[in-house]
Order: C-alpha cells, then sequence, then structure tokens
C-alpha cells in the first residue's frame, strides 16, 4: 500500500478522512444524543453517503479520462445501470408489501397489468446474483461499446459524443414503461436490504460506512492500475497514441480493459447510491448528468484520483447550500465555476494547491 | 513518520467539517414559529409550473400571519428547491422534516417527485399536501391529495364527451409515464364497460417534450375520418402540448370537428402560448379562473396583488394548495397542536369553501370532495365553462375500473389503512404499522 | 323577459334612424321588432335555447341578422353589463387585447354605444356543437348572397358543416339558383347528402360520384354503407354494398399512396430542422474544432429574440418573423463572439475543455433567460400565412409553417454555402482551418477570423431558433432538446463537411418518419440513436469524410 502511495500525500489524506468518516459519523449519528452539538443527523449521513457514491464515479471517470484520454460523455449511463441492478434487487425484497399485496410482481407491474415477472427481472431476488449484476451489466455494455470503438479507432472527440448518444437512447428507452422498469416514476419504495430495514439509522450507518470503504478500495484499485506497468502503457497512449501503437502495445486493448474496469466501479457506485437516496429513475441517464460528472473531475484535478474524488464533494456540497439557499443564482455559480476553472484552473483545484506547495518550497530554497 | 502527520492533520480538518455541517443542520430555532415547509422546483424542467405553487403558499402564510397567525404564533415559510430532480426531492424531503422541523409541507407536482418523498415522510411521521391531479392508486397516512384523482377528472370528461357532444370514437393520446398510463387504463376499462368497441379507442404515447406531431396528428385525422364522431382524451404533459395543438390546427382539425379534451392544459399553461390554434378546444379541472364566485374575485385580486403583475393567471394546482392550507388551518386549530398525529385524525371531515362557491370535504381517504368542471379555451387564454357535475365528486383512491385495484380501499378512520384489500380482509403493503 | 323584449322593440323603434325616413313605418317597425326579438333571445345561458334563438334569426330575411350571427361565431357578440343589451364588441387595441377595453356597438341598430372597460361586457358564450352548427346556419345564409363567388364558398361551408337539416337548404337553393359554377358546386355538395338518400337509385347514383372523393364524411358513410354487419346499423342491399366496396377500394389505394408521399414530406420537415439545428454546429464544431455545448442556447436566444421582436412591433405580426430573421442572427452572433473572445480563444487545441468552459456558459445563458423573462413560456404568435396547410391536391396536404421552415433550412444552407466558397471571409476560414499557421504566415489574422466563425456559427444558430419558435415551445429549455441531436447530425454527416450535415439531417428526419408509424415514435428514436452508433463504429469519419491532412488534427 506504501508503495502505491509514494508521493501522494492527497492519496494519504483521502485515506484519512474516509477512515474517519466512517468512524466519526455513525458514532455521532447513533451514538450521540440528538441535542447534542456533535449529534450528525440522519440527514447529513445520508447527504454524505450520496457525496462518497459522487466521488466514486468520480474516480472511475478519472481512470480513463485522466490517465487514458478518453473522456466518457456516458458514465452516468454505468451508474444508473449499477443503481437499477440494485433497484431491482430492492423492489424483489418487498415481496408482498407492495400496495397490492401481489407475492412476486412490484406495483408498477400490478398496476400496468402485467400478469407474470419479465425474464430479465429473475434472479434479482437474490442478493449474490444482483451483486453480480450491478458489475456485469455496466461491464458488458462498457466492453461491447469499447470494443466496437476502439476496434475502429473512434477516439477523442468522436468517442465523447457516442458515449452521450449511448446515455441519451438508453434513457429513452428507461423511459418507456413497456421496458419493465417502472417507466418515468422508475424504482422507489425500497423497504429493507439483507433483511435490514432501509428506514432505519444503524442501516444507513452502516451503508454509509461500506460506500466509505468502496470508495477508498475503488482509490486503491485505480492507484494499483495507474502504478502499474499498465498505468504507464496507459499514460503514453494518452499522450502519444500513434506513438504507442508503433512501439508495438495493442492500444484498443488496454483502452478497452481500462474502459471495461471504469465501467464496472461506475455501476457499483450507482448500487451504492439507489439505497442511501431511495429512488433510481431514468433522469440519472440524462447526457447532462454525465457532463456534469466530468466538470467535477475537471473541478478536482484531472489525472489525480484523490482530486476527483475531492471535485465531487466540493462542487455537490456547493449546490446542496445554494439549492437551499440561493436558488435563482446557483446555475450561474456552477456556470461561472466551470468557465473559471477551465480558464483559470485547468489542473483543478489540486494543481492549485501544487502550485502553492511549489512556490512554497521555492521561497524555502530561496 | 510522514503519513502519521499527514493523518492527524486530516483529522482535525474532517472533525471541522463534520462539526460545521452538524453546526449548519442544528440552526433549527425555538418554537417561537411554526414552520411551513414548501417543495416545489425552482430551477430545472418543472420550475415553470411549480413556482407559481410556491407563491401560492406564501401567499397564504401571509395572509393567515395578517389574520393574527395560527394558535398565536406566527407561520414561517421554508423554502427550499428540488430543482426538479428527484433524488433531490427526497433529500430535500428530510432536510424540511429533520433538520427544519417543519410542521407540514406543501409540494411536489410530477408523480415520481411524489413517490420519492413518500418513504421520508412516512418514515419521519411528516404532513405533506399534494395539489396536483395525479393517478390515484395510493393513500399514505401522511399525505393529503388535494388535486383531483381520476374520477374527479378523467371520467366525467368523457361522460361529457359521449353524452353532450356524442363522441362514439376516442384517441387516448398520453405522454409516457404513469399517469396517462393509469388513466388511459381505467378509461379504456370505463369505454369498454360503456360497450365501446376495441377498434374506437386509439392509444397513443409519447415521450416527454415531444415536438414532432405530424404523423401522430395525421394518424388521428385519419382515425377520425373513418367513421363516427371522434374525440381526444389528452394527457399530453407541458412542453408537449404547443407543438400538438399548433400541428392540429394547421392541419386543419377545428375543435368543432374532433375535440380534444385536455387535463393538463391550465391557464398557466396557456399563459406561455399563442392560443389561437387551442379556441374551442376543452379541459377538464375542479377550478377555472373564470368560475364566476365572489371567493373566487377574491382569491384573484389578492394574487394579482401579491404577485403584483396585472397578467398573472390562477389554476387548478393553486386552488388545492388554498383548499389544502385552509384545512390543515382549521386542523391544527381544531387539534390544538400542529402534531402531525393529531393533525393526521382532527383533519378528516374538515370542510372548507373552495374557489368556485361551494365546499370541499377531506375525506377519510385523504382525498377531497370537488366539483368537475369542463371548459371551453377562449382567445384571451381562459376558459369558457360549459358542463359541469351537478354534485361534488368524492374522490376515490382506488380506481374501480382497474382490475387490480377493485378491491381496495382507504379508510384513515374506520380501518386505519390506506389499501385494505376487501376480498382477503386484509391491509397490506407499505402503510400497515 | 317579455317585458323587456317589448322594451328594447320600443328603444328600437325610437332610436332607429330608419323610423323616422321610411314611409312604411308601421311594417318596418314590426320586422324590426321580431329581429330585436330573435336577436335578444340569443342571450340565455342554455346552449340548446341558444341553438333555437339562432335558428329562428337565421329564418329572417334580414341582412342584421347574418350579421349578429356571424358576430356570434366570431365571439363577438356580448351583453353590456348593466344593461344587458346585445352588443357587438370589437378590441380597442387589437395588439393590447382585452385590457384595453371593447369598443361597443348595438347588435341590432350598428348605434355607437363608445367603450368600455376589460370588464364592462360579458361575451355570449357558444360551445363546439353550437359553433359548428352555427357556421351551417351562416353559410345557408350566405347561399342568397349576391356574389357567386360567395356562394360557393358558403356550399362547402354547408357541405362541410354535414347537417341532415342543412341538406335541405342546398335543395332549395338549386331550385333558383341560376349560375352554373354554383350550381355545379351545390350538386357535388349534394352528393354526399344523397348518399344517405332513401331511395336506392340516388344512393346509387351519389355513390360513383363520390369514387375518388377523399372527405372524411364521404368515407365514413361509405363505410356504413359497406358494412354488413347488422350491428353497426342498417344493412344495405347488395349492390348498394358491392358499389360502396368498390368506391372505397379506390379511396384507399389513393391514401396509401398519398400516406407514403406525407410520411417523406413529414420526414423532410423533420429532417430540415435536424439541419437547422446542426448547421450551425458544423461550422463552429465542424470547421473550428469546438464543441459547443452552449450550442443550443444560442438557438433558445434566437427564439427569445423573435419573441421580443414581436413584442416591440405589435402591430405588425405578420412581418415581424422577417425582421426577426436579421435580429436573431445579430444577437446570437454578437453573443457567440462574447463566447470565442471570453472563453474559447483560450482553449483552442483543447477541444474537450472548450466543452467544459461552454457547458458552463450554456448554464449560465439559461439562467440569464429565466431570470429576464421568467421560467414561463413565452408565446410567439404565428403569422396568418403560416397557419393552416397547403392543399397539394385533395386528400395531401402539407403545413404551411413545416413548408417554410424546410424552404428556409434550404436557403440558410446555401447562404451558407455561398459564404464560405464564395467570399472572402469563407476563404480565410477555409484556410485558417485548413493550415492555421500556414494562413497566419500568408497574413490572415487568425484572430479576427476565429472570432467571425464563430460567430457565423452561432447566427446560424439564432436563425435556427426563428425557425423552432414558429414550431414548439419558446422557454429556458429550448436548446437542451436539440443539442444532442445536432451534435449526432454532424457526427453522422461527416465533420467539417456541409453538404454531410445536409444529407445525415434529412435522410434520419426520412428514416424516423417511416420507422414512426411501425415502432412508435420513441423506438424510432431509439433505433435512429443506434443506427449511428454502429454506423460511426464502421465508418468512424461519418458519410463524407474530409480528405487530407485536415481530417487528422
Amino acid at each position: 500500500m506504501a508503495r502505491l502511495l509514494n508521493h501522494e500525500r492527497g492519496g494519504w489524506i483521502l485515506l484519512a478522512v474516509l477512515a474517519v468518516l466512517a468512524v466519526v459519523v455513525p458514532v455521532a449519528n447513533l451514538a450521540v444524543p440528538a441535542d447534542s452539538v456533535f449529534h450528525v443527523s440522519t440527514y447529513t449521513v445520508t447527504l454524505l453517503g450520496k457525496y462518497l457514491c459522487y466521488a466514486m464515479l468520480a474516480v472511475a471517470l478519472d481512470l480513463v479520462w485522466g490517465y487514458c484520454g478518453i473522456l466518457s460523455l456516458g458514465h452516468g449511463a454505468f451508474f444508473a445501470l449499477g443503481g437499477y441492478a440494485m433497484g431491482m434487487y430492492l423492489m424483489r425484497q418487498i415481496g408482498d408489501r407492495g400496495v397490492y399485496g401481489h407475492p412476486e410482481l412490484p406495483d408498477f407491474m400490478v398496476f400496468l397489468n402485467w400478469d407474470a415477472l419479465p425474464w430479465y427481472w429473475y434472479g434479482f431476488d437474490q442478493f449474490w446474483f444482483a451483486m453480480l449484476m450491478v458489475a456485469l451489466v455496466p461491464g458488458l455494455l462498457a466492453f461491447v461499446f469499447g470494443w466496437l470503438a476502439f476496434r475502429s479507432r473512434v477516439t477523442g472527440v468522436y468517442l465523447s459524443i457516442m458515449t452521450q448518444a449511448l446515455t441519451y437512447a438508453l434513457m429513452l428507452a428507461f423511459f418507456r414503461n413497456e421496458m419493465g422498469f417502472g417507466g418515468n416514476n422508475g424504482l422507489t419504495d425500497f423497504k429493507d436490504i439483507l433483511g435490514a430495514n432501509l428506514q432505519a439509522d444503524s442501516t444507513r450507518a452502516v451503508l454509509f460506512v461500506v460506500t466509505a470503504l468502496a470508495l477508498a478500495l475503488a482509490y486503491l484499485f485505480c492507484r494499483l492500475v495507474v502504478t502499474s506497468k499498465l498505468g504507464r502503457v496507459m499514460t503514453a497512449m494518452r499522450d502519444a497514441e500513434d506513438r504507442t501503437r508503433f512501439i508495438g502495445y495493442r492500444v484498443e486493448r488496454f483502452q478497452l480493459a481500462v474502459f471495461t474496469a471504469s465501467a464496472v466501479l461506475a455501476g457499483i457506485a450507482g448500487a451504492l447510491y439507489v439505497p442511501q437516496v431511495g429512488i433510481i429513475n431514468p433522469s440519472e441517464f440524462q447526457p447532462l448528468n454525465s457532463i456534469e460528472l466530468v466538470v467535477w473531475v475537471a473541478v478536482g484535478g484531472r489525472g489525480t484520483l484523490y482530486g476527483a474524488a475531492l471535485g465531487a464533494g466540493v462542487v455537490n456540497y456547493a449546490k446542496t447550500v445554494l439549492t437551499g439557499t440561493l436558488p435563482e443564482v446557483w446555475l450561474f455559480a456552477l456556470g461561472a465555476l466551470f468557465v473559471l476553472v477551465t480558464l483559470a484552473l485547468p489542473k483543478g483545484i489540486v494543481g492549485l494547491w501544487r502550485r502553492r506547495q511549489q512556490s512554497r518550497r521555492n521561497l524555502a530554497h530561496a | 513518520m510522514r503519513p502519521i502527520t499527514q493523518l492527524s492533520k486530516a483529522l482535525v480538518a474532517t472533525a471541522a467539517a463534520v462539526a460545521t455541517l452538524a453546526a449548519f443542520s442544528a440552526s433549527a430555532d425555538a418554537e417561537e414559529t411554526i414552520k411551513v415547509g414548501v417543495l416545489h422546483s425552482l430551477s430545472g424542467t418543472m420550475a415553470i409550473s411549480e413556482t407559481t405553487l410556491k407563491d401560492t403558499v406564501l401567499m397564504l402564510i401571509e395572509e393567515q400571519n395578517a389574520a393574527g397567525g395560527l394558535l398565536g404564533k406566527q407561520l414561517e415559510a421554508v423554502v427550499v428547491d428540488p430543482a426538479s430532480n428527484w433524488p433531490l426531492f427526497a433529500e430535500k424531503a428530510r432536510e424540511l422534516l429533520d433538520l427544519q422541523q417543519v410542521a407540514v409541507v406543501f409540494g411536489c407536482w410530477t408523480s415520481v417527485s411524489r413517490k420519492s418523498v413518500l418513504p421520508v415522510f412516512e418514515e419521519l411521521n411528516g404532513l405533506l399536501f399534494y395539489p396536483v391531479q395525479y393517478e390515484g392508486e395510493e393513500s399514505s397516512k401522511n399525505v393529503f391529495y388535494t388535486g383531483a384523482a381520476p374520477n374527479q377528472q378523467a371520467i366525467p370528461a368523457v361522460d361529457y364527451l359521449m353524452n353532450e357532444l356524442g363522441a362514439e370514437r376516442w384517441v387516448l393520446a398520453g405522454t409516457d409515464y404513469v399517469y396517462p398510463r393509469t388513466t388511459n387504463k381505467i378509461l379504456e376499462a370505463y369505454l369498454r364497460a360503456k360497450g365501446v368497441a376495441d377498434e374506437d379507442i386509439m392509444i397513443n404515447y409519447t415521450p416527454f417534450g415531444h415536438s414532432d406531431w405530424q404523423s401522430i396528428v395525421s394518424d388521428i385525422k385519419k382515425f377520425g375520418s373513418a367513421g363516427k364522431k371522434t374525440a381526444v382524451v389528452s394527457t399530453i404533459n407541458g412542453d408537449a402540448n404547443v407543438p400538438f395543438y399548433k400541428e392540429l390546427g394547421n392541419q386543419g382539425i377545428a375543435a368543432e370537428d374532433i375535440p380534444v379534451i385536455a387535463f393538463s392544459v391550465g391557464e398557466e399553461e396557456l399563459s406561455g402560448i399563442d392560443t389561437g390554434p387551442l379556441v374551442g378546444h376543452l379541459a377538464a379541472w375542479n377550478y377555472f379562473m373564470s368560475v364566476p364566485a365572489d371567493v373566487n374575485d377574491d382569491f384573484i385580486d389578492e394574487w394579482l396583488a401579491f404577485i403584483d403583475d396585472e397578467d398573472r393567471v390562477t389554476n387548478d394546482p393553486m386552488e388545492a394548495h388554498y383548499i389544502g392550507f385552509k384545512m390543515w388551518v382549521e386542523a391544527v386549530e381544531k387539534a390544538g397542536t400542529t402534531d402531525a398525529t393529531a393533525v393526521q385524525d382532527a383533519i378528516i371531515g374538515v370542510t372548507v369553501p373552495n374557489l368556485s362557491g361551494g365546499m370541499a370535504t377531506m375525506l377519510a381517504n385523504h382525498h377531497i370532495t370537488k366539483p368537475v368542471l369542463i371548459g371551453e379555451i377562449q382567445d384571451d387564454g381562459q376558459f369558457d365553462i360549459v358542463w359541469e357535475t351537478p354534485d361534488l365528486v368524492p374522490g376515490d383512491a382506488w380506481s374501480d375500473f382497474l382490475p387490480g385495484s377493485m378491491d381496495i380501499e382507504a379508510d384513515w378512520v374506520e380501518l386505519k389503512c390506506g389499501n385494505y384489500n376487501t376480498k382477503t380482509k386484509e391491509c397490506s403493503g407499505q402503510n400497515y404499522e | 323577459m317579455g317585458a323587456r323584449r317589448l322594451f328594447s322593440a320600443w328603444r328600437f323603434l325610437i332610436a332607429t334612424p330608419l323610423f323616422l325616413l321610411a314611409p312604411t313605418t308601421v311594417a318596418l317597425a314590426a320586422e324590426d321588432a321580431v329581429v330585436q326579438a330573435a336577436v335578444d333571445a340569443l342571450n340565455t345561458r342554455s346552449f340548446d335555447d341558444k341553438r333555437i334563438a339562432a335558428t329562428e334569426l337565421a329564418a329572417i330575411d334580414d341582412p342584421r341578422a347574418a350579421v349578429v350571427l356571424e358576430a356570434l361565431l366570431a365571439g363577438e357578440l356580448f351583453t353590456e353589463r348593466g344593461s344587458g343589451r346585445l352588443v357587438i364588441a370589437t378590441l380597442v387595441d387589437e395588439a393590447a387585447g382585452p385590457r384595453a377595453g371593447y369598443a361597443l356597438r348595438d347588435a341590432v341598430t350598428d348605434e355607437d354605444l363608445g367603450e368600455t372597460g376589460r370588464r364592462g361586457a360579458r361575451r355570449v358564450t357558444v360551445n363546439n356543437a353550437l359553433r359548428r352548427y352555427l357556421r351551417g346556419l351562416v353559410a345557408g345564409m350566405r347561399l342568397r348572397d349576391a356574389d357567386p363567388g360567395n356562394r360557393i364558398a358558403a356550399v362547402r361551408a354547408v357541405a362541410d358543416a354535414a347537417d341532415p337539416d342543412l341538406g335541405s337548404l342546398l335543395r332549395e337553393r338549386l331550385v333558383v339558383e341560376t349560375e352554373s359554377d354554383v350550381r355545379d358546386a351545390i350538386v357535388t355538395a349534394l352528393t354526399v347528402f344523397d348518399l344517405d338518400s332513401a331511395d336506392e337509385a340516388t344512393r346509387l347514383a351519389a355513390i360513383a360520384a363520390s369514387h375518388g372523393n377523399l372527405d372524411g364524411t364521404v368515407r365514413m358513410k361509405l363505410t356504413a354503407l359497406a358494412s354488413d354487419d347488422p350491428d353497426a346499423g342498417p344493412v344495405h342491399s347488395e349492390a348498394v354494398r358491392t358499389a360502396a366496396k368498390d368506391a372505397l377500394a379506390g379511396i384507399e389505394r389513393t391514401v396509401a399512396r398519398f400516406q407514403t408521399v406525407e410520411t417523406i414530406l413529414f420526414g423532410l420537415s423533420l429532417g430540415s430542422i435536424l439541419v437547422l439545428a446542426a448547421i450551425g454546429l458544423s461550422i463552429t464544431f465542424g470547421v473550428m474544432g469546438v464543441i459547443n455545448m452552449a450550442h443550443g442556447e444560442l438557438i433558445m436566444l434566437g427564439a427569445y429574440t423573435t419573441y421580443v421582436v414581436q413584442t416591440l412591433m405589435p402591430g405588425a405580426l405578420e412581418y415581424s418573423i422577417i425582421v426577426a430573421i436579421p435580429a436573431a442572427f445579430v444577437v446570437s452572433g454578437l453573443v457567440g463572439i462574447a463566447i470565442e473572445r471570453g472563453v474559447i480563444r483560450f482553449l483552442y487545441g483543447r477541444p474537450l475543455e472548450t466543452l467544459l468552459a461552454t457547458f458552463g456558459v450554456s448554464l449560465i445563458l439559461q439562467q440569464a433567460v429565466r431570470s429576464i423573462f421568467s421560467p414561463l413560456n413565452r408565446a410567439v404568435a404565428t403569422p396568418e400565412w403560416m397557419s393552416g396547410s397547403w392543399e397539394i391536391v385533395s386528400g395531401l396536404s402539407f403545413t404551411y409553417n413545416r413548408l417554410y421552415t424546410l424552404i428556409f433550412a434550404g436557403l440558410v444552407f446555401m447562404a451558407l454555402l455561398v459564404i464560405l466558397q464564395r467570399t472572402r471571409l469563407g476563404l480565410e476560414v477555409r484556410a485558417t482551418m485548413q493550415n492555421r499557421s500556414m494562413a497566419r504566415a500568408m497574413g490572415i489574422k487568425s484572430a479576427r477570423v476565429d472570432a467571425l466563425t464563430f460567430g457565423l456559427g452561432a447566427g446560424i444558430a439564432g436563425v435556427a431558433g426563428v425557425a423552432l419558435s414558429q414550431l414548439t415551445n419558446v422557454g429556458p429549455n429550448l436548446g437542451q432538446g436539440y443539442i444532442v441531436d445536432s451534435f449526432l447530425v454532424v457526427v453522422f454527416g461527416g465533420v467539417g463537411n456541409l453538404w454531410g450535415t445536409l444529407v445525415a439531417g434529412l435522410s434520419l428526419g426520412v428514416v424516423n418518419k417511416f420507422l414512426e408509424p411501425v415502432t412508435g415514435a420513441v423506438v424510432a428514436k431509439i433505433i435512429v440513436l443506434v443506427f449511428i452508433i454502429l454506423f460511426i463504429q464502421k465508418r468512424p469519419r461519418g458519410l463524407f469524410p474530409q480528405k487530407g491532412r485536415a481530417a487528422e488534427a
């Protein structure tokens, strides 16, 4: 682990913050009495849990964008697919406690007079199967899409636009009620996960800890990838694709492997997101969401994995505060932030911080 | 060594950050005012419709405060912006109930936003007044549905077309989401029960914001020229309506030939469009700005003064908030407290005046009684009321025309259940405790 | 009521100048009283009573009756507040609408009653059933018009109303009509009524006459005649049924043929909108390599400009669109130049970062519009010449707004081609895009060219906004709906190739429209998207790839 995080202070800080959060937040939520100053409300727990999921998604995107130079504008789709897989498991867990009391069918199917469960819902009553699908569905989609795209060298702007088309097509498809995923309403009204009540504070605390852990692991996994030999090839591909190809590397295979891995991570982030926010619906597929995700990474600092996590946290925190206090202004603020970051901070917040460190060091030397 | 100092630094920083968040959350004041939550999107796609409702609630609060407040306290509005984002609705609902400790929430427009916040309200035992016509099939202990259920809008509208205009052939056109789907299911079952043949019903769904209506309107035209008097029942949502009516007008389908009755087109929507092509088409609501009633004139005057714009209009969901707010106030006064459980018991049977000169009563299934009005669109963006139900129609949470919900009943007084199955004699699902 | 009628009649006797001038005062006064009474009877809440009153009024052979009925039909018949007398109200200020009040004239005497406020008079309401009936009635009265042209129009209107009661009007007129054109029109119209005739020979003749008639009413009647289902209505004789089936089959064939043509037209129209939306992008993205996510918002600005222009010139709705085109070009173009100078010029060579920055710009523009114009949609009126449809042949028509959009898209495309191929600016643009450093070495001010090129692309987007304001909502979210589609069209057509954009847009539109009846609108769109994704894998540079070095940049 130490090798992975060599010269990576930000990484240490990220892991430390996650460790602290994973301990402090559940304790402060469950053990500290509600009227104490140190009590953390359930609202804050779910909010932080959501940020962590977004951070994990941002780390996944940074792996492909920051290190492979593949700008995916469709990572929201992988996130949403993972979320849907989890949502389907949670729907099946409701069982006969739905409003119509049907033993098998989710409410929205009864509602639309469906009489049998569609085949693609089979198996989702098993947790292990659902978890497999959380990784498999986004992974497979990314694999097929990537295989087609990288093989014919669709890269750069073209690839970005194709991934955008992909998520747009999925959004339209999931909006359709005939698809059997609840249409616009999506999947909601979940009861419990692995027998634990989702409304209970303890379950939320556990989910929060699991998310923090998953983010830490995802980060370490990505570090592992980028510090390995594979990582150096990736950087070479990003900076000079043709030259790498001429040296004899099968660029498209590396790209495909990293793209698929990143999609799986995004899917897992989505799966953790759904039980915490309590709903998954097709608006998660919106092209806009995916673009916003890219902006988190850019704000934090592209090409630094912890920076991506930081960016996701900062932008979303700003969004939470501004939509609460200044709803008319927050789009202006968000828009201005994007423009300023790309113009003034090409390396994001992390870049700014590093520059300051650098100049301080120079001063010390002088 | 280095990582350890890093860690301790990070520890301090995180603790500080968490403390800030906690302080941010603990900013709730002492009980000097009664907080009223307003959960309507002020940005994003739904801002068009929902901003008006936020203003309506603010106006009602101001009015109540001017009249001495409630239980001797002033009301305080807590406005948040869920930004047309469904997960954000749940998050903001939790913020209102958990952090702000509001006594009641007025909010939501789309079904999905209501579904998204529902578990939060049930978990934290909050009160939500939901002001929009919706698909029914729901009755929660914590939600009061002041908009129309399908039997308070769709079915009377079809009756009007059938009996007054002699429609025999039906186009059910809607946006592909749960409200049109359910409404059309109910209408299809209802029309079948009235002896309409399969080939005389055409059902069509389009995505949100659909803008290219050429083919569909052309199909409707053909369907309508195949014989009997044809009518279109439109559950087309929001933005897709303007191109739809424009195309109807341009392809020469006049309201006299194929009337379109809409459930989602009201004064507010009409104020944003050129009404020329719409004149003569119909809408079914429980309130129109043009209702001739003194209480309505007063409301309009108050609204125009509050919003300080002579051109603004009033509409049905605003009336629903008006009724819901008055009901809540009366229930709180009756219960002597804003405690949610006490208010839930007290509000059943509360009767307040509606804006069309009648009375609205909160029923045991958390729906209210409403008159149903049919209006024809005029070129000034207003409706001429051409028909109304002779009596008030009580809202029915579970449709009598859908196989799944025929046997289900909602009754929060006798049965203490929002979905009681009369066959199995069981209260199933989310609302049983 | 009775007392009031008497009172009105008396008032009428006093007021009318005719009364003073005419020698046969008694007879005239009696007729005036009858008209007045019939008009007053319209003032009732019941639509059935209104219908009876209108029928009585139409039976009086008096020009004033027609005037009143037409006013009723047009929604100009009001009751004056207080006196309750029936008046014809016209808007004092057409542009300001009812807020400026109404000018009132007595419905019968035409006496000027001055002006009143918005709530000074109440409209006599008409519902759909009544409106349809009135249209027939008025047409029936117009059958007596002196001008033969008006009479032919009236015959058609009566036929359209398809009310059996009105059929007799046509027959009565046929007896006295002398003009041959009018007689022909009546005979054709009567076939519609004759399909219901009890006499089999008349009926067969009518069926024979309706071959090739694509009118909906005729088809509906033929279908009923051809039916052998006793539940659906009376079953007719073998001969009638066969003849009707024959006629129907012929009609169906024509309809099917027209349907194909119609689908192609619909597709071209949808395609022309895609082309309009994408063509500005094919310059900023295709030629300059800038991923301009604010492109949709530039379209939106164009649409809002149309709204503002219309608000500024309320009296000249018909021309406002024409004025809006250059205005929108200038507004969006200037905003585009501002974006280029303020943001994009720092980001050349980093296309993915232009994406982020312009996305920020698009959020700002959206919120700005929301703050200035409110989040509500704005009403942009459609001028008269763009409403309705052009009937190519009977049964095949194309709406004017679509037709003009199609033509407009073509003109914009041509103009752009000319600019790029035939002007100095176009030459400089192409030179800069092909080899920036070489162009600069040749003395081209590349910064200026960049700004102008981006401004041109943005201006074209604004012009597209003018067209879209006629087809869809003008609101802050207008642009978002077109951005993904526009990028796909450009990529599909081949980046940097204007012709590619044109072909791609039109063909995607047509394909979409042919799929739509089979699969439904959503699935059609999904299929098209998946097709493009797969196509790009096969041909990564689109339909018409740019050749040479520039393509690799």
